[in-house]
């Protein structure tokens, strides 16, 4: 960590320029078309810098901590498991691979705890529901959905199946439970799935799923590799949906069955 | 400072998961040492410090800037400057994505592999721009029908679906090797900058107007943004 202030320099400089088309079209927005200075001015430009110097941080330790060691472990964890794939040599067996879709679902779950932007969401669904929907409920929820989704990605990865199955077929079990929930809870469940993919989660799945293509025999990582993504998008929206039905089975529950009269 | 230190106690929360996993799978499973440990734990530090100053930022940054501007487009009543914005945010924060980048220039190679582009270095590199294009224009249309929906009060359940079936219908057409690109496009696009800012620009139009109901109007601009992008590749796949 020698070279740190350097390390740090090339972060905020990647954040800045990653932040900066946001702030060239707020600006021209603001001056071009609203005509008006916002009243609070000075505290969203400290808020703002508090993200980006805290987003510089958070990156520079992924990069020094977290990704390394995910990386390593991804491709060590799958060198391993191609061993006993390779004296089978009849093929590949789905159950060879038992110790990476532990890691996949730990790995996904964790990672999604820590996504910065499902804090955001989170913190957001709770204010709105005025605490009706838990912070750390929906995000609990959304973090085992990734863990399916990206054990389910692996076994396919693994089995060579096509990856449309999956997904489709998760659509109709996400359209079904749609019909069944209350409306207020399937537009918060529908961003779910879109905010789990960012900072921490992506490259360390990205990683799992490129490593593990690339040394199962018969696997092409530029084609089989990809996909995971996907999984870890539309699951969580299962949870989330899910999670809304239990949680207000569990208040009908406690309220007595009261409301249960109700057609 | 008490507000910060709590503020940090979550933040180790959040990441306690993680060091759980990887010392797990370390120690355990993989039986190996940490190697350079002391890097890891100030690595660990930069993360938490991190995560507690974006969320206190958020709080005082982000979710009121996307608020003040919701409520000064509501004030200004103009529909036409609205969707405007919302097109050029999501196209804006879309186009110079690293993630997408990434994403595209892999597709590149995936294409130029399968034989449907000609393999050398300008026809992957003008695939990978068509196609970061064909992304952020999606995205941009995504928050432009994300947030016209906020404005009508359309059920947003009828319009994912709609894409929903879109996708489904348009993965029998398509060229089998985009289909793994464009299902992953959908995750890369929502950054952690655009996702506050867009939450709360969602939330602050669903508030401002009268007859919607942030919670079940405010909240879906993400979904949106997460959809198109598939149905635009897949597309792009069927014409390139």
């Amino acid at each position: 960590m020698s070279d740190f202030p350097r390390a740090f320099a090339d972060a905020m400089l990647s954040t800045v320029l990653d932040v900066a088309p946001i702030v060239v079209i707020l600006v021209l927005f603001q001056v071009a078309v609203l005509r008006r200075k916002p009243a609070n001015l000075r505290q969203i430009a400290t808020g703002s810098i508090l993200v980006l110097l805290g987003l510089t941080l958070f990156l520079i330790g992924l990069e020094n901590a977290l990704f390394p060691i995910g990386n390593t472990m991804a491709r060590q964890l799958t060198a391993s498991a191609t061993i006993g794939a390779e004296s089978l040599s009849d093929g590949v067996h789905w159950q060879d691979y038992l110790p990476i879709y532990a890691f996949a679902a730990a790995i996904g779950f964790a990672t999604t705890v820590a996504e910065p932007s499902l804090v955001a969401v989170a913190l957001k669904a709770r204010e709105v529901s005025g605490g009706a929907v838990h912070a750390w409920g929906l995000r609990i929820a959304v973090a085992i959905g990734v863990a399916v989704g990206v054990t389910l990605g692996c076994f396919r990865i693994v089995t060579g199946t096509p990856l449309p199955w999956y997904i489709i077929a998760a659509y109709v079990v996400v359209i079904l439970q749609t019909f069944r929930s209350s409306k207020t809870i399937v537009p918060l469940a529908y961003d779910s799935g879109g905010v789990t993919t960012s900072t921490v989660t992506v490259p360390v799945v990205a990683a799992l799923g490129l490593g593990l293509a690339a040394s199962i025999p018969g696997r092409n990582p530029l084609i089989d590799g990809f996909g995971l993504i996907a999984f870890a998008s539309v699951f969580p929206i299962m949870t989330v949906l899910g999670y809304a039905i239990v949680a207000s089975w569990w208040g009908r529950m406690k309220t007595g069955g009261r409301e249960e009269a109700k057609p | 400072m008490t507000r910060f230190a709590a503020l940090m106690v979550s933040a180790l929360r959040d990441l306690a998961p993680i060091i759980v996993v990887i010392a797990f799978f370390q120690i355990v499973v993989l039986r190996q040492p940490f190697p350079d440990l002391l890097g890891v734990i100030v690595g660990l530090l930069c993360v938490i410090g991190g995560l507690t100053l974006f969320i206190q930022g958020l709080q005082s940054g982000l979710f009121p800037l996307g608020e003040g501007i919701a409520q000064s487009f509501g004030q200004k009543g103009s529909a036409a400057a609205v969707l405007v914005f919302a097109f050029c945010l999501g196209f804006g924060t879309t186009v110079a994505e690293p993630a997408l980048i990434a994403v595209a220039a892999e597709a590149a190679d995936v294409a130029a592999e399968a034989g449907a582009i000609i393999d050398d270095d300008q026809a992957r590199d003008s695939y990978a721009f068509q196609l970061r294009m064909v992304v952020a224009v999606s995205v941009g249309v995504a928050l432009l029908v994300g947030v016209l929906r906020i404005l009508k009060g359309w059920p947003i359940h009828r319009l994912i679906i709609g894409g929903y079936l879109m996708v489904a219908t348009m993965t029998f057409f398509a060229p089998a090797e985009i289909v793994g690109v464009a299902y992953d496009s959908g995750g890369v696009t929502t950054s952690t900058v655009t996702v506050p800012l867009v939450t709360a620009l969602g939330v602050g139009l669903a508030t401002t107007i009268r007859g919607r109901n942030p919670m079940v109007d405010g909240f879906g601009l993400i979904a949106f943004a997460s959809l198109t992008p598939m149905v635009g590749v897949l597309g792009y796949g069927m014409v390139a």
